[in-house]
């Protein structure tokens, strides 16, 4: 998994709520194996119209906008696991997902691809998402380490699991840490039967 | 601090292996369910780093999210489809894993074919790269849906890392009225609460709406717990759910069993026991549910008319399904029903749906796939003759699989098309792209199914038995 500490970075709005993960990848592109190419079609019906030509309206599309942050309406990433939404997002070119909630699954398959979802509040969400659209120039900046996201003057901290944290920082993912742990877990075992 | 526990917490306590300081538990997972779509990239993550999966013994697998429902017996047509079949298969036979695949007699949706087999039992944990996992809770098991990451870790480990949920108790008390299912009262919970009450909790049904419910009835209602937010639902495990596990292949046999169930009587929460949170509904509210927007949270009782919201999203929600606030559903002309998906595939939804089916035809207009949730269920409506009545009223009854729920596979609802569907997401394009979703239950269905049109099924419904 890649580190994470700072980053700073123009952003995105996508000001929808309830983004659910099938619009983030629709279902009928997770027949692939391997974790590529999933980038091309993130928010495939709402980048492209029906007959196959781009939604200049949606804001991926608008070329106003750029950058590696994306700042979406409350309750990002509901509905199905599909950790294709994460590996979508990541294959775009996101690092940082902005929004005032996230759906559980969603929240953790972000982390374990080095992808970051920082929940702030509503009055912080609304004031970006109008920062960001009165200036699409608008840098933002991320510190892992301090927790923090700040535009221009104003900075809010966020919430983040201390281990999940380490884990962004230094790029390690679960799979290390439990390996690490086989001996407890074999002991477990046995006094279940 | 009481000592007093919630089934959760009984069932998490017992599963916890060792705790990070301010960080989260390694949870030992008993059972861990795979099917094609969600597995091919964790087993490759397994083979690139070099580690073998620990424990194959405690994980079955089976094909059901991207297969077809017509020719099971013919090779598939889409390349990329049969592909990952075949991954699925090779990575089974390679990691000795027990593979349920197209065809087999026990093939089928992965949350109908494991109850079925008593694979998923009271007390346990499971999990599956599929959120509707939560189905399983209706079995007083700790069932919940996990990323792709996730997979390879249970495969490496058969342990996760996470942070215990907070807790939250749904009762509902009194007594349904006729034509009112399951799904009603889920659909009715969720419309009241919203789509994320649940991020972050567990959440136990309560009450004896719950305890009079039959076992397929307790997986539909835990099934949608996830479309609350709620990574999963319990029901606690009662005299039901020990009768419906005996005598299912997996399930324990003679002495064993009867240890089992003295075990598993201990788990119902602790009188005194608190939650994070509590809501409480009463039966008789509950009606014949339907869905009107982009989320399983907009319901309405399918006699009354959609709300008036000036919220964007909810304006946005309506434009894509062509409707106006404050309309009524009722007559409204419908071209699509499918009954099927993990939420509503089980015997009991093909008996209640053949019940109103019977002696009727199906209105002309109207498109209806039956797809039964496995050969199981498949068989049983053929043995009962359900598929006769079926098929006397002009109804096609398909073979296993997610299908139209996901429409990952052929199954997909036209453009600009409304489908009246048993499944458990409405989202935008979610049965096809453009397609547009009314959730409703097996009975609502088969109403609309005859009729070509939506109807108030509680007009007549005095005449029918469906409690």
């Amino acid at each position: 998994m890649e580190k994470f500490t700072t980053l700073t970075s123009r952003a995105i709005p996508l000001d929808i709520a309830n983004v659910d993960t099938d619009q983030i990848i629709p279902a009928r592109f997770l027949k692939a194996t391997d974790k590529k190419g999933f980038g091309d079609n993130v928010f495939r019906d709402w980048r492209y119209n029906k007959d196959g030509s781009e939604n200049s309206e949606f804001s991926l599309n608008n070329t106003d906008y750029s950058g590696s942050i994306l700042v979406a309406g409350d309750n990002f990433g509901c509905g199905s696991s599909r950790e294709h939404a994460a590996w979508a997002l990541v294959g775009y070119g996101f690092k940082v997902i902005v929004s005032s909630f996230f759906a559980d699954i969603f929240k953790g398959n972000a982390l374990n691809n080095g992808l970051l979802p920082i929940q702030v509040s509503l009055e912080f969400l609304s004031e970006l998402l109008i920062t960001i659209k009165n200036n699409p120039d608008t840098k933002i900046i991320v510190n892992l380490e301090l927790q923090t996201i700040s535009v221009g003057d104003t900075s809010e901290i966020f919430d983040i699991d201390p281990y999940k944290k380490t884990c962004m920082i230094n790029g390690y993912d679960d799979i290390d840490y439990l390996l690490s742990k086989k001996t407890e877990i074999e002991a477990f075992e046995n006094t279940i039967g | 601090m009481t000592n007093k526990k919630t089934l959760f917490d009984k069932v998490w306590d017992a599963h916890v292996v060792d705790s990070i300081e301010n960080g989260p538990q390694i949870l030992y997972i008993d059972k861990h369910l795979i099917h094609e779509v969600t597995s091919p990239q964790a087993f490759n993550e397994l083979e690139d780093r070099g580690i073998a999966v620990f424990r194959p013994n405690q994980i079955v697998a089976t094909a059901d999210h991207n297969t077809p429902t017509e020719n099971q017996h013919l090779p598939i047509k889409d390349l990329q489809s049969r592909n990952q079949l075949e991954q699925l298969s090779t990575n089974c036979k390679k990691n000795n894993i027990t593979l349920y695949e197209l065809g087999h007699k026990y093939n089928g949706i992965v949350h109908v074919m494991a109850p079925e087999l008593g694979f998923t039992q009271p007390g346990m944990t499971m999990v599956c790269g599929d959120s509707h996992t939560s189905t399983h809770g209706a079995f007083g098991t700790i069932a919940f849906g996990i990323g792709t990451s996730q997979v390879a870790q249970v495969f490496a480990s058969q342990c996760l890392l996470l942070t215990k949920p907070k807790s939250l108790r749904v009762t509902v008390n009194g007594k349904l009225k006729n034509g009112v299912l399951p799904k009603d009262v889920i659909l009715y919970i969720i419309s009241k609460l919203g789509t994320n009450s649940g991020t972050g909790y567990f959440c136990e049904y309560a009450g004896d709406v719950f305890e009079n419910m039959s076992m397929e009835g307790r997986m539909t209602v835990c099934n949608m717990s996830i479309e609350m937010g709620a990574r999963g639902g319990m029901i606690a495990p009662d005299q039901t759910t020990f009768d419906y596990v005996q005598g299912r292949e997996y399930a324990p046999k003679g002495e064993a069993f009867d240890n089992k169930v003295a075990y598993w009587k201990t788990l119902p929460t602790d009188d005194g026991a608190t939650f994070n949170k509590e809501y409480t509904f009463d039966a008789e509210d509950i009606e014949p549910m339907i869905t009107y927007g982009t989320n399983p949270g907009m319901g309405i009782k399918i006699s009354e008319n959609i709300p008036n919201d000036k919220d964007a999203s909810f304006v946005k929600s309506l434009e894509y399904m062509n409707f106006e606030a404050g309309e009524s559903l009722i007559n409204k002309q419908i071209n699509y029903v499918f009954i099927g998906s993990c939420t509503n595939s089980r015997i009991e939804d093909f008996r209640v749906a053949a019940k109103y089916i019977e002696g009727k035809q199906k209105a002309d207009n109207i498109t209806a796939w039956l797809v039964p949730g496995s050969k199981q269920v498949e068989t049983q409506i053929i043995d009962e003759g359900l598929k006769d009545i079926f098929d006397a009223a002009g109804f096609e009854l398909r073979q296993p699989g997610c299908s139209a729920c996901l429409a990952m596979n052929d199954d997909k609802i036209p453009q600009g098309e409304y489908c009246v569907s048993t499944s458990n997401r409405n989202f935008e394009g979610r049965q096809g792209q453009g397609s547009r979703t009314i959730l409703a239950s097996p009975l609502v269905a088969a109403a609309t199914a005859i009729a070509g049109k939506i109807v108030d099924v509680t007009e007549n419904i005095e005449t029918l038995e469906f409690a």
